[in-house]
């Protein structure tokens, strides 16, 4: 179908409640300029967004950052969500929380929790966000249990903890998660600018990939193991957000509406706020958002391509980062005019040792707020 | 594997809501959702407590007026679906 008339129906509302955090993650999908977005939105703002989204068709509310436990209104956002009928998951670090707080978050109406964790190495979790917290995730990790609540545990992969693949999988049982998601690291904005640092090898990839599919067999209707291979190596786009401003909403804690958590980073687009026009308006008109809504922006190849409709063209803030053109084919594609970018960056992961917890670990650039670009 | 005598209820991260849009129900649960056909909804229903798959199945069966054997097939592919996104709690 070519629609750029019609507006699509949104199912996820990704709430960025706010950009502060206390881990820097070097991966981060947070822009690189965080003080931009420092004047947050109050909680009466983002229960309209809330009230504006499910009126759109969002069934599920992703609360994310940042870290969404630093909002001292937390508990009255998810109250807030949950009166919108929506499915709240909470997209956390873990840290601060403490059992009383979980408690709180699950009687204002929490239906699932979704806890990172950077590593099981202390030495590596340092390396990749700054700091260490395993014990006080795994404590969280068993509130989150005993309070009933499903557990999703998240982690983002990467070169330096790769290797231990199997050790996450072993952790999901342990903490009891429900599912575990291996994301690679998609590599725009922090985790661009620390590509050659955080891009595994093939062979790697390939290795971690035969270890989460075992154990996503065994383990079949106990956790649901995700393995997200990174699109460097999967010759095809992935389905970015399923589609710009299609299936996503993105709100960032100053209240832009976004169709991806990255899409500030394509300089000539202008997102419009909340503050200024309603959550409704912005969806079905805005410019931003119908740019590179439905085929019709397309170039060749994608234009008469037959997964057009399947992957979308892939993604418009990688074909930015990487062309300098967020109109472009997904150099990530191996049909992509492009795509030579994309098999250089391989062919050096490659070449590369592995650093993970080796004495002299490569220098990454961890993400700060107030670091600007 | 869930057979005729398994006891089957829905997990409590599943949450069967009914959509504000289009009226038809969904299976929410993290992150995801399902949409569920009438039949399908009528099933998920029926597993809000715990019950015997038989048990369902002959609710079904009653309801509808079709052949218990195509009700039951129905059921139990559609709870091994279900019970894959760990959305079920089998005994």
């Amino acid at each position: 179908m070519t629609v750029s008339g019609e507006t699509p129906r949104p199912y996820t509302l990704v709430a960025e409640l706010t950009y502060r955090c206390p881990l820097a993650c070097g991966y981060c999908s947070n822009p690189l300029e965080l003080a931009r977005h420092a004047d947050e939105l109050d909680t009466a703002a983002w229960r309209e967004v809330f009230a504006g989204a499910a009126a759109l068709g969002a069934l599920q509310a992703n609360l994310t950052g940042g870290e969404p436990l630093v909002r001292q209104d937390l508990t009255e956002l998810v109250a807030a969500a949950h009166a919108q009928q929506l499915y709240v998951n909470l997209i956390t670090s873990g840290i601060p929380a403490d059992r009383a707080r979980l408690a709180q978050l699950a009687a204002a109406g929490l239906d699932s929790v979704q806890l990172s964790v950077q590593d099981v190495d202390p030495r590596g979790a340092a390396w990749i966000a700054g700091r260490d917290d395993l014990d006080a995730k795994l404590q969280v990790a068993a509130a989150v249990r005993e309070l009933g609540l499903p557990l999703t545990l998240n982690v983002v992969i990467h070169r330096g903890n790769i290797a231990r693949v199997p050790e996450f999988i072993a952790l999901a049982e342990r903490i009891g998660a429900e599912r575990l998601e291996l994301a690679n690291t998609q590599y725009l904005g922090w985790a661009l600018a620390n590509r050659d640092a955080l891009l595994p090898a093939h062979a790697d990839i390939e290795q971690a990939r035969t270890v989460a599919a075992a154990a996503a067999d065994r383990l079949r209707g106990k956790i649901e193991i995700l393995f997200v291979r990174p699109d460097y190596y999967a010759d095809r786009p992935r389905a970015c957000m399923d589609g710009w401003a299609r299936r996503y909403i993105v709100v960032t804690p100053d209240g832009l509406v976004l169709p991806c958590h990255q899409a500030t980073s394509i300089q000539g687009l202008s997102f419009e706020s909340v503050r200024a026009r309603p959550l409704a308006a912005i969806w079905s008109d805005s410019p931003a958002l119908r740019a590179y809504r439905g085929d019709a922006w397309m170039p060749a190849p994608c234009r008469t391509c037959d997964e057009r409709h399947a992957d979308f063209g892939g993604c418009r803030c990688q074909a930015f980062a990487l062309v300098g053109d967020a109109g472009a084919t997904d150099p990530a594609c191996a049909l992509a005019p492009t795509h030579v970018i994309v098999r250089d960056a391989r062919a050096r992961a490659d070449q590369a040792d592995v650093p993970t917890t080796a004495a002299a670990p490569p220098a990454i650039r961890l993400r700060r707020m107030r670091t600007t670009a | 594997m869930i057979g005729p005598q398994s006891r089957v209820r829905l997990a409590a991260k599943a949450r069967l809501q009914r959509d504000r849009v289009t009226g038809k129900q969904f299976l929410l649960y993290p992150e995801r959702g399902l949409e569920l056909s009438d039949s399908a909804a009528r099933i998920v229903a029926a597993c809000a407590a715990e019950r015997a798959v038989a048990a369902i199945v002959d609710e079904l069966t009653a309801a509808s007026g079709e052949p218990r054997e195509r009700i039951e097939s129905e059921v139990l592919s559609f709870l091994g679906a279900l019970d894959d996104r760990g959305l079920l709690v089998v005994t």
